[in-house]
């Protein structure tokens, strides 16, 4: 067991870990997730949104198991290293917010930023322009984090508290098997599209809970990864990532999942600009929520209600991103899409700057 | 009293979320400089991200579990 601790805790550890990420990415594609799409979690938690009916974009609605996987794994992880601590309290509207708008600015750009690596070693070029814009808004969080930005602390609180998104988990998967359909057409499952495009449940969950276990042992996160670098000059985060690019890189080239390009890449869209922004917004609200989406999932399956109700603030901002012309497609942004993305920069600015202890 | 050794400063980073526990350490270790100040933790990952920094900084990390806290004494 210290063994394990330590192999996970070290940069060998983690680097194994982006690689199992990145490789089984590029696998999922493979037996049925949608292209360059292998794992995104923000795509995912949409097609999760639109499967409860939260929002009716008739193309992107599933419940996916990765991510029902996701959190249950970190909980399994968490119960048997006893680092299972239900806690609560820090700015939970704050992070919901946050939440919210990481996902419109995620759902502008097509993709959280895992799918953007999983993009660029899948050949899209607009990946890179995603990618700067994540690394840019995790600066500007930086340099907000550098000037006392703070969201409090965070409590104790009772045991139950922490079970509780393990077990909308739970729910959910049931809600998946038995697929019921109810008068209003609920649960919905897209029969064309992304969202008919999946892996086979039971691998899907298997691979999930896998990520799940090793994710919250080596705490991989991409959002810290970049912060780290530029907060500390610490690369041990950022060697995850590296493996996780790595990893699909070689498995697209291997199973013939690479096309390099700028234009026709599978859901994706090629307006730099919005590109850019949408990920900025991303990286920002990513950086001052302190992790990225993959990273809240996991600390909400430790029992972090807090980042339970960004997960939560996420599905909302995928239902209003699809209901209110936000979220892009193939063909483009949409028309509040840029409008979204500036209201939620002036909305992150305004929380970098107003929740600051003095230093 | 007189002659009794002298209490080491703890920075308490409990509740804090990721960076905040490495950003409070860091910033103490700046004003010491060298000495011996303790952090207060409560998560094994805060730990984990305090002792790593700690580390690569030059200084030594001695890791007490204090309950349901953690306590890392800093020194160099």
């Amino acid at each position: 067991m210290e063994g394990l601790i330590r192999f996970f805790g070290s940069k060998k550890g983690i680097l194994c870990v982006g690689l199992f990420v990145g490789v089984f990415a590029a696998l999922l594609q493979k037996w049925g997730n949608p292209p360059n799409m292998g794992i995104c979690v923000a795509c995912f938690e949409r097609d999760i949104a639109g499967a409860l009916g939260l929002h009716r974009a008739s193309v992107v609605q599933y419940i996916r198991p990765e991510i029902i996987g996701f959190v249950l794994g970190a909980l399994i992880s968490a119960l048997i290293f006893r680092e299972f601590k239900p806690r609560v309290g820090s700015a939970p509207i704050v992070r919901f917010m946050l939440g919210f708008f990481a996902m419109v600015g995620a759902l502008v750009f097509l993709g959280c930023p895992w799918r953007a690596l999983l993009r660029l070693s899948g050949g899209d070029g607009n990946a890179i322009l995603g990618l700067a814009g994540l690394a840019a808004g995790v600066a500007l969080g930086v340099y907000f984090l550098k000037s006392g930005y703070n969201l409090g602390r965070n409590h104790k609180t009772y045991k139950f508290v922490g079970w509780i998104m393990p077990l909308i988990m739970v729910g959910l998967l049931i809600l998946l098997i038995a697929a019921p359909k109810l008068p209003s057409g609920a649960v919905f499952f897209s029969e064309k599209g992304p969202g008919a495009m999946h892996a086979p449940l039971i691998i899907s969950l298997i691979i999930g809970l896998t990520i799940g276990i090793l994710a919250q042992r080596s705490r991989f996160c991409t959002m810290g990864a970049i912060r780290d670098v530029i907060l500390i000059k610490d690369f041990h985060l950022m060697t995850g990532v590296f493996g996780l690019l790595i990893g699909a890189f070689v498995m697209n080239i291997t199973l013939g999942q690479f096309h390099a390009g700028f234009v026709g890449q599978p859901v994706a869209h090629n307006d730099h600009i919005w590109n850019f922004g949408g990920m900025l917004l991303a990286g920002l609200s990513f950086a001052l929520a302190g992790g990225c989406p993959g990273r809240q999932l996991f600390l909400s399956g430790e029992g972090d209600g807090d980042s339970a109700l960004f997960v939560i603030g996420m599905i909302a901002g995928a239902a209003f991103a699809h209901n209110f012309a936000i979220a892009s497609s193939p063909k483009g942004v949409d028309l509040w899409g840029p409008g979204a993305v500036i209201v939620g920069l002036i909305f992150c600015v305004v929380i970098g700057f107003s929740m600051r202890e003095k230093i | 009293m007189k002659g009794e050794m002298k209490m080491a400063e703890t920075v308490d980073a409990r509740g804090l979320s990721c960076p905040q526990p490495v950003i409070n350490a860091h910033k103490k270790m700046k004003e010491t400089g060298s000495g011996t100040f303790e952090v207060l933790v409560d998560t094994a990952t805060s730990r984990d991200n305090v002792t790593r920094m700690a580390t690569r900084e030059g200084w030594n990390a001695e890791v007490r579990e204090e309950g349901e806290d953690i306590l890392l004494v800093l020194k160099k």
